[in-house]
């Protein structure tokens, strides 16, 4: 697994519990360096230990802590930086839901090296949507539950997102849009914050 | 008509200008407008808000109308100036020209604040200040990481290098140091110094008790020496102090004395006062016409055994007038 999503779990554990409990997550692991190098690559073992420890430490199943995972990586000011990149993808919800096929190829034109599931997003009208995680290992969609429940809050928008199901190594989620314009957003401008976020 | 023509080009080139025939501006796209806030545009001459540089400085509206097809460098008359990239095409009598920030774009994107509904849905400004982004948080993260790295190899280098208990250079680093010297061809001296009654600070206050004497002996050795100086642990009490670009003896010698005679001066560790002493003996590299390293460490070792004999506490130099007799015996200048 690319060393960006074990050191996802890392930062998660470290800004959101401290930086004991994310010593004691990497001895549980069976870590060698303490800190992950988010641009090396690791055993995929190495990513389901970290995920099983932290579970452990927070005694939450592995969903919650995947969806915790996701609304950390858009929401938590430390990685103000990757909440920028996703905003790219969209003006607005509803444009940033139309734009998550395009998600894996964004994430490859920034590290090239760095493999998301495929995506596929479905409108059923009504505000209703569904999107398929494809091909990925196992937790994809709960990861994306939380990114997407991230990013209505910093759209404004009001959303009801539910795990449905996996099949076939296919993980889709539920999307109902219940109010575009629910809330103010937070503000995005496309000349960056250069100097934001780290870690 | 002229209506339907505005809104569909706002759509398509939110940068674009449409001019009359005569150069006076009609309309200008949406975003473009935003790069004059509080200011028409519309009913002023094309060539009074911009001033053109390439392929050339046009100054009339038929340079203009014969240049349609080309790229147009301009830049507005008034600040800020904002380079723009630009082309002209005939529409009718009019002419359309569409503007672009060109490589300027993280500017104007950040002078006028514009956001993605202010670019055309096929323009690929968005995806590339996306790209912009993204690369430069992954060339940080590759920097972070390369500077982390240098930091553990200079770390693995140094302790690869140094004596942990006293911090001075040990083995390794004094061959390299010597292995240096000889091929700069520098003139310099090799002092071997051992200490006298170690072991019986050892023996009877302990081995943090010797710890603590080394160290003590480490800082006398650094402090008598100059920068340029290497002083080595090449052994349990033993030391190797390399004397760059020193050949006089006379100098060499009272350096050995107040070393020795600093070492003299009690120990104190804990309630115990530590007594030790040192000998010394010295090779110079112009005793040898090619000086080699294990020559010169075997011959500063020589004299070192003959102070020894001599009852310690002393130095002397090495004479290579007399014969190594490999028993170690009268190497060193009785």
């Amino acid at each position: 697994m690319h060393g960006l999503i074990n050191r996802a779990i890392q930062n998660f554990v470290r800004d959101t519990y401290g930086e004991a409990t994310w010593k004691r997550v990497a001895a549980d692991a069976a870590i060698d360096t303490p800190d992950i190098e988010a641009m090396m690559d690791y055993d995929d073992e190495v990513t389901w230990a970290l995920l099983e420890a932290v579970q452990a430490a927070l005694t939450r199943d592995r969903g919650e802590v995947l969806e915790n995972i996701g609304t950390y990586l858009v929401s938590h000011p430390n990685v103000e930086r990757l909440r920028r990149l996703l905003r790219f993808g969209g003006v607005d919800f509803i444009d940033f839901l139309h734009s998550l096929d395009d998600l894996p190829g964004r994430a490859r034109l920034a590290v090239s090296d760095l493999d998301l599931p495929e995506m596929e997003l479905r409108e059923h009208g009504g505000g209703r949507f569904s999107l398929t995680c494809r091909g990925g290992e196992p937790g994809w969609g709960h990861v994306m539950i939380g990114i997407l429940r991230a990013l209505a809050d910093d759209y404004g928008a009001l959303v009801m997102l539910e795990f449905r199901d996996r099949r076939r190594g296919d993980e889709i989620v539920d999307i109902a849009l219940v109010e575009h314009d629910y809330a103010e957003g937070r503000d995005f401008r496309l000349a960056g914050s250069g100097d934001t976020g780290h870690g | 008509m002229a209506e339907r023509f505005n809104s569909s080009l706002d759509i398509l080139c939110p940068m674009h200008v449409r001019l009359s025939a005569s150069g006076h501006i009609l309309h200008v796209g949406p975003t473009l407008a935003k790069l004059r806030p509080g200011r028409a545009l519309v009913g002023e001459r094309f060539l009074e808000v911009f001033r053109i540089e390439r392929p050339r400085v046009l100054t009339s509206v038929e340079e203009l109308r014969r240049a349609v097809g080309s790229k147009l460098h301009l830049e507005f008359r008034d600040p800020p100036r904002s380079g723009l990239k630009g082309v002209a095409a005939h529409a009718g009598e009019e002419l359309v020209v569409n503007l672009s920030f060109g490589i300027n774009i993280l500017d104007g994107v950040e002078q006028f604040s514009l956001t993605s509904g202010d670019f055309a849905s096929t323009d690929l400004t968005v995806e590339m200040l996306y790209l912009i982004e993204a690369k430069t948080a992954a060339m940080e993260a590759m920097r972070d990481m390369s500077l982390r790295m240098q930091g553990a190899k200079i770390a693995a280098e140094e302790q690869a290098y140094t004596d942990t208990l006293t911090g001075l250079k040990n083995r390794r680093a004094m061959d390299h140091v010597l292995d240096r010297m000889i091929r700069l061809g520098h003139e310099f001296a090799v002092m071997h110094l051992d200490l006298d009654y170690f072991k019986t600070v050892n023996d009877t206050f302990g081995h943090a008790a010797g710890d603590h004497v080394l160290q003590q002996v480490a800082r006398i050795l650094v402090d008598e020496t100059r920068d340029d100086d290497t002083v080595a642990r090449v052994g349990g009490d033993e030391f190797v102090l390399i004397f760059d670009r020193l050949a006089d003896r006379g100098r060499l010698e009272s350096i050995a004395q107040r070393m020795i005679s600093r070492l003299e001066k009690p120990i104190r560790y804990q309630d115990n006062i530590c007594r030790i002493s040192a000998s010394a003996g010295t090779a110079l590299s112009s005793f040898y016409d090619v000086p080699d390293a294990a020559q010169m460490l075997d011959d500063a070792d020589a004299a070192l055994y003959m102070s020894k004999r001599r009852g310690r506490a002393q130095h002397c130099f090495f004479d290579p007038g007399l014969p190594d007799l490999g028993d170690g015996s009268t190497t060193a200048a009785e």
